[in-house]
């Protein structure tokens, strides 16, 4: 059952997100976009969105951290567990809290105005649901875990980001998991199963920030025959 | 010199009649179809008047196009790249649809279903973004022929910068048409503030494009264009914007608004330019001086310099010889009576106007005086300041010095073209008081009253040795390059499909089941006459056939 949960259905989740970016990319181009509602409501959006999606940010950036970083290397430039844990919880609660209320405002946005509702599909709330159940998981784990330590003191990064990085390494250890505290362990389900359901979601917009923006010209000059489509063009023997 | 041709437009608003014909044959070429309900590539304006989007020309509100920054520098109104970055999850400056106008249908069912009763059925509007009742109270040319403008029209941010002299009173109100398609700037500022690059400008013609495939909905073109043409599709989650209808132009063909126009009022044709000084002319740091600048800008096409530049740039021959004959650069630059629409934003539009004398001409024909006299006219074009310092603001930039010259030569024209036409001498005079030869003012005369079909356009054709990639000629068969070939699975109309995307396939389907009248359930027994296009019969076109009743016919095959 641990090897199950814990190799079997990752792995299949990670290559759905990988295998399926491909295909959607590959066919689905015009779909590629993050369908804003923008257009439908304004006042809402104004607020809701940049705090979930800085919040999110915030949120990547911690996890990054948290699962990529092994103990030892803070521990090697002098930073200790207690400094650290501090520093992770505050910014993790402050991410955290951004990504919950810009969340709950979005949700609310979505149900209660009409045109965002009828524009939202099925998969829409499939992946709402996956998200905000890991988002409100991992804030259970932050706060329950971690602060008022319910259920005793557990330290991550000895247990579940080892895991992380044995599985990134093919050599997954199911053990380290399996011991983990049961928030950590339905956070890290609902997550991989976030992450299978990514590629046939508005999510793929994450894989499109335009950050080339800022190195390139303004003004994009296109010869006609180049490209048309997006096939590209057959040599001319 | 880095010669590049644009293909470029000339409205003569004297002619426009508003009859909004280019609207209609537009929308139904373009935007029949859901998730554009409200857009319109071409819209019509009454003028004065708050335009489409509502109060679009008020910069200090969008921040649309550019501006001259502290250094002096060209800069993004709406702000910079990393401005544009961080204010991404949330437009700022976006309209909301309530800024276009929500659009409608009606609910036409209830005129024939309901049963008899005392009172008359009534269809009632119904929105199409969420199927609910609805009160309309905006169109996209609520304001038409002044409609109603004694409540808005004061909102006209034009208007408002001469106001301390304007009062709406109906006597002495003035009216002109104005029909607006996206610009295609040789500096557009939509495509500066697209974070994904996908609006590009085409380096053969100039033309302005929104790549479908690259375009992510970031919507920062949205408002980064002062004229509010490009537009967001709600279905699709993507930009689209004015095509100058390329795949037309590339075989030659006028715009389908131009095609269409039944006052013949739009010119078509190439000009060169230099496009190492566009950016230079678009940062010249009096407003005033942008309309000449962005002249200056512009190469004659019979200087052999610029002949050479070009033949080394890769423009074909017969493009030269286009850019020779065009209509557009007699008006621009040989006549001088065409001016570029709000040159201040910094775009360098290449849709220009020659701004309307009717507002002058009806006030003298009023007063009982002969409208077509020389003095009469020159003497009102002098005395009316209201419509002339009105057409400054639109036109360039509020500096009234052009304007006048260009209605005194549409004055003068009037007048001198009435001698020949009545058999009198003609008056040598009349043409040299405005700076003309009687050649040049007869030769303007042609091309702005009686110029024929090829005249009026001169659209040298894409090359033939390029055809296979050609849109109109489809020798590929591009159509499968879009997933193809599943004619009107979901679609209302008929011609190339809609690429079904991913995430809105089910949505779609939903749409043709669902119970709401943005998507009526009985769809498949309606069809909406205005979305279609003529080709084929979409199911419930005709009954079903005897003995095949029950059996759905497939949708869109002709029977």
């Amino acid at each position: 059952m641990d090897v199950f949960l814990w190799v079997i259905v990752p792995y299949l989740c990670i290559a759905t997100f990988v295998v399926g970016h491909f295909w959607r990319y590959r066919y689905d181009k015009f779909g590629w976009t993050t369908r804003s509602s923008q257009l439908y409501e304004d006042r809402l959006l104004r607020i809701g969105s940049p705090l979930f999606h800085f919040g999110m940010l915030g949120v990547v950036g911690g996890h990054v951290i948290g699962l990529l970083v092994p103990q030892a290397w803070t521990d090697a430039v002098g930073i200790g567990e207690h400094a650290y844990h501090l520093v992770a919880v505050t910014g993790g609660l402050l991410a955290g809290v951004m990504a919950v209320v810009g969340l709950a405002i979005l949700v609310y946005r979505r149900r209660t105005v009409g045109p965002v509702f009828s524009a939202t599909t099925v998969m829409d709330k499939v992946m709402y649901a996956f998200l905000a159940a890991a988002i409100v998981l991992g804030m259970w784990n932050t706060i329950a875990g971690s602060i008022m330590t319910i259920g005793g003191e557990y330290n991550y990064r000895e247990g579940v980001s080892v895991w992380y990085r044995s599985f990134l390494a093919f050599q997954p250890d199911a053990d380290l998991m399996a011991e983990a505290p049961l928030g950590f362990q339905l956070h890290a389900l609902v997550a991989f199963g976030l992450f299978a359901l990514w590629p046939f979601t508005r999510l793929v917009h994450v894989f499109s920030a335009p950050v080339g923006y800022l190195t390139r010209p303004y003004i994009v000059y296109r010869s006609r025959d180049v490209q048309l489509g997006s096939r590209s063009r057959r040599p001319g023997w | 010199m880095r010669v590049m041709a644009q293909m470029a437009m000339v409205m003569n608003l004297d002619k426009c009649i508003g009859c909004h014909t280019c609207s209609v044959t537009c929308k139904q070429a373009w935007t029949n179809r859901t998730g554009t309900e409200y857009v319109w590539f071409n819209n019509v304006e009454t003028r004065p008047g708050q335009g489409y989007p509502r109060r679009y020309e008020d910069q200090e509100e969008w921040k649309g196009g550019w501006t001259l920054n502290q250094r002096g520098r060209l800069a993004l109104k709406g702000g910079g790249r990393l401005r544009k970055l961080l204010t991404i999850f949330s437009n700022p400056k976006m309209p909301s649809i309530q800024d276009y106008y929500e659009p409608w249908t009606y609910d036409y069912a209830t005129l024939t279903d309901a049963p008899a009763q005392e009172h008359t059925p009534v269809a009632r509007p119904k929105s199409l973004l969420s199927g609910k009742d609805m009160k309309v109270t905006w169109s996209s040319n609520w304001d038409d022929n002044l409609g109603g403008s004694k409540a808005t029209g004061e909102h006209d941010p034009m208007l408002k910068k001469i106001a301390d002299k304007v009062r709406l009173e109906f006597e002495e109100t003035f009216m002109f048409y104005l029909p607006r398609i996206c610009e295609h700037c040789l500096n557009p500022s939509c495509a500066a503030s697209c974070p994904s690059g996908a609006i590009y400008k085409r380096s053969e013609d100039g033309i302005v494009l929104v790549d479908q495939d690259r375009c992510r909905g970031w919507r920062m073109c949205i408002s980064g264009c002062p004229y509010k043409k490009v537009y967001f599709n709600h279905r699709t989650g993507k930009a689209e914007k004015c095509t100058f209808c390329f795949p037309r132009i590339e075989v030659g063909l006028p715009t389908v608004c131009s095609e269409t126009c039944v006052g013949r009022l739009r010119y078509i044709g190439l000009m060169l330019y230099d496009a190492d000084k566009v950016l230079e002319a678009a940062a010249t740091t009096d407003e005033h001086g942008l309309y000449e600048a962005q002249r200056e800008v512009f190469l004659d096409p019979h200087d052999p310099e610029v002949q050479r530049a070009a033949e080394q740039a890769g423009i074909p021959r017969d493009w030269v010889s286009a850019a020779q004959r065009s209509p557009i650069h007699a008006l621009i630059n040989r006549f001088r009576v065409a001016l570029p629409l709000h040159p201040e934003y910094r775009t360098m539009p290449m849709v220009w106007y020659i701004p309307p004398l009717s507002p002058v001409v009806d006030v003298v024909k009023d007063t009982g005086h002969d409208a077509e006299d020389k003095g009469n006219l020159f003497a009102a074009i002098d005395a009316l300041r209201i419509p002339i310092e009105y057409l400054a603001e639109l036109f360039t930039a509020g500096d009234v010095a052009p304007v006048d010259g260009v209605l005194k030569k549409l004055a003068a024209m009037r007048s001198y073209m009435r001698d020949i036409n009545l058999g009198r001498e003609p008056d040598p005079s009349i043409p040299a008081a405005v700076g003309m030869t009687e050649e040049e003012m007869y030769d303007m005369y042609r091309l702005l009253a009686i110029a024929k079909y090829d005249e009026r356009y001169v659209i040298p054709p894409a090359h033939s040795e390029q055809a296979h990639a050609l849109e109109e000629l489809a020798t590929e068969c591009s159509v499968s390059e879009y997933g193809g070939g599943q004619h009107g699975l979901f679609g209302e109309g008929s011609g190339v499909p809609t690429p079904i995307a991913v995430e809105n396939f089910q949505m779609l389907q939903d749409r043709q089941t669902a119970d709401t009248l943005a998507s009526p359930a009985d769809k498949s027994a309606r069809v909406n006459l205005l979305n279609w296009d003529g080709k084929g019969s979409p199911s419930g076109l005709f009954p079903p056939r005897p003995g095949n009743a029950g059996a759905d016919q497939p949708e869109g095959e002709a029977p």
